[in-house]
């Protein structure tokens, strides 16, 4: 939600920079806008979102409250729509709890990720030269990493590790895709006209990255970012559930789906809940995503 | 030509060095003893202790082991397990299992993933298009270890199509369903992919002239369009052969599969330093030569492509 509401405040603020940067968002807005598709995707994350930011509106308890290991794995009752989970906690409670965390590092991961990939990217493009080879060398080092492998790695190294230690391993592991993005499109970016002009009028490196390069350089990686949001939620829970994530008391989905693998079989409410939550919180980003890329993208109007 | 591919290969050595580097440093950063931790509750006698130390250099400084395990890489040697096994022997044990996975999967997602793509391409806007998007999106969404546990309880479980867990029935009958798991998110991508460019290459000039001509459908879209369409499909076909031997961590868990996956997860586990950076060394090395023959592949496939 955030992020369209900042595409927004770009496509209005951004009119008296350059008319090409203007229409473009503002023709993405107006496009986006007669999507329903959006308006599923932005209504589902604002649910999210309220579950991540007030969790006592949905449930009374607390994360890890009011268990009662008798009636653990039970099903659905009065009052327990979920059932509950092997601990005898009551599952809606959980599940509602496990919002947090996901969204915060989806978030977070997928802001560090942009700031690094738009720093990168940019210098590697527009100096181009040694510098540009010796990004394009760490990039591929950080790239040909297996995800799971290399974050699992890390992971077992450090293992007192909480929301943001998780965070900091995604980043590391995860900028480099918006990177080579970025970096192409500076370069396609840096030859054309108007950065020819500015530099003729006698603006240095800095202004011409800032003003004239970055705003229209940017878009295709805004679109990847929120592509990866729901990529980095979905490597996050698999981290967990390979037990190398978040730790208990932490509660979150991919941990909820941890304790599942053992029992699913004879009690399938313990996967099917979190998961749900988990893949629906996944499909809006990449739903966003997706009708944000339609609408970024002239050639396919 | 040659040319291009000697610059490609000298730029995968300072890839490879950075890589087995990073991952010697984070193995290296691992906690504990890993001699100690293979003892158990039992402390071993001091002498035991600084032998087994001195055959595994772990008393040398980081650089020098780095380098002795870099030297005996070169040779071929991937080194040896704390309880000493080899590791190339180990790899290569295990190793069928996650090609024999990995495979299945890559066909799968190929052929299907083709031919949805094209399907839904030929139906740009129409209902079997918006079903192979909406199909393709829930697969991208939902967390492959999900796509996993629920394919098995399913069709393993409930329905008994596929055996639950385990090799006993040997390739293809047990990797069928791990398989089709593991390809179900590429799948996706090499849908969608097929999808929009054979959608943007129906409609370029040299398609209309062909119909123009009179040639038949078939052979406009087979000769003409997907020819083309084709090459974005065949990078991240071979870009994800690399990742799906990477994703094969999480399917062999599920499985029961003894692949190199459940190895280098055990691996990583149990602080054994040379299994983790070898089986990791080994798969970047997949997935660099994966991505060096696509790019020169892109020389065949499209004779716009030169390379100098």
């Amino acid at each position: 939600m955030t992020e369209t509401a900042e595409a927004t405040a770009t496509a209005t603020a951004g009119g008296d920079v350059g008319g090409r940067r203007a229409s473009l968002w503002g023709d993405a807005w107006l496009e986006l806008r007669r999507r329903p598709l959006f308006w599923v995707a932005a209504a589902l994350l604002a649910f999210m979102v309220v579950l991540a930011l007030f969790p006592s509106l949905f449930t009374d308890l607390g994360p890890n409250k009011g268990c009662v290991l008798s009636s653990s794995k039970g099903g659905s009752t009065a009052g327990h729509p979920f059932g509950f989970d092997t601990q005898g906690c009551d599952l809606f409670s959980q599940v509602v709890h496990g919002a947090r965390p996901t969204i915060l590092i989806g978030l977070a991961v997928t802001v560090g990720s942009l700031v690094i990939s738009i720093v990168f990217g940019t210098l590697a493009g527009f100096y181009g030269g040694l510098l540009d080879s010796v990004i394009a060398r760490i990039t591929d080092i950080f790239f040909g990493l297996p995800f799971v492998l290399g974050a699992t790695v890390i992971l077992v190294a450090f293992p007192d590790h909480g929301v943001g230690a998780m965070c900091l391993v995604l980043v590391v592991l995860g900028w480099t895709t918006m990177t080579r993005i970025m970096r192409s499109q500076v370069i396609s970016v840096k030859s054309m006209d108007y950065v020819r002009a500015a530099r003729a009028l006698g603006a240095g490196d800095l202004r011409i990255m800032f003003r004239h390069i970055l705003p229209n350089a940017i878009a295709p990686v805004f679109v990847v970012s929120m592509l990866n949001v729901g990529q980095v939620i979905a490597y996050e829970a698999t981290l967990d559930y390979l037990g190398v994530g978040l730790q208990y008391p932490t509660v979150s989905w991919g941990l909820q789906l941890n304790v599942a693998q053992d029992y699913f079989t004879d009690f399938p409410h313990l996967l099917v809940f979190p998961a749900l939550f988990l893949s629906v919180t996944v499909l809006s980003f990449i739903m966003l995503g997706d009708v944000l890329r339609d609408a970024l993208d002239p050639r396919m109007r | 030509m040659w040319r291009y591919v000697v610059r490609r290969l000298i730029q995968i050595v300072p890839v490879f060095l950075g890589t087995t580097l990073l991952i010697y440093t984070l193995v290296f950063a691992l906690p504990g003893d890993p001699v100690k931790a293979l003892a158990g509750d039992k402390p071993l006698p001091a002498s035991v202790l600084h032998a087994l130390h001195e055959r595994y250099n772990l008393d040398d400084p980081f650089v020098v082991q780095y380098g002795k395990y870099l030297g005996n890489l070169l040779t071929g040697n991937f080194g040896e397990t704390y309880t000493g096994q080899s590791v190339a022997s180990l790899m290569a044990d295990r190793w069928t299992v996650t090609a024999q996975l990995a495979g299945t999967a890559w066909i799968f997602e190929m052929i299907v993933g083709i031919g949805l793509g094209v399907y839904a391409g030929l139906r740009h806007g129409r209902l079997g298009d918006t079903a192979v998007l909406g199909l393709t999106t829930l697969l991208i969404s939902v967390p492959t270890f999900v796509v996993g546990y629920t394919a098995q309880l399913l069709f393993g479980l409930k329905l008994e199509w596929f055996p639950t867990a385990g090799t006993q029935d040997g390739w293809p009958v047990s990797y069928l369903l791990p398989g089709i798991v593991l390809g179900s998110f590429g799948l996706a991508y090499v849908a969608r992919l097929t999808r929009t460019s054979l959608a943007e290459n129906l409609r370029a000039d040299y398609v209309r002239t062909a119909t123009a001509k009179g040639m038949s459908r078939v052979r406009v879209i087979v000769r003409h369009t997907l020819r083309n369409s084709l090459i974005p499909v065949i990078t991240y076909l071979g870009v994800d052969l690399g990742n799906l031997m990477a994703g094969s961590i999480v399917i062999e868990g599920i499985f029961n599969l003894p692949g190199i996956g459940q190895q280098v997860f055990q691996s990583i586990q149990l602080k054994e330093g040379p299994v983790v950076v070898g089986i990791t060394t080994f798969l970047v090395l997949i997935y660099l030569l994966a991505n060096l023959i696509v790019d020169i592949l892109y020389g065949f496939l499209d004779p716009r492509i030169r390379y100098d």
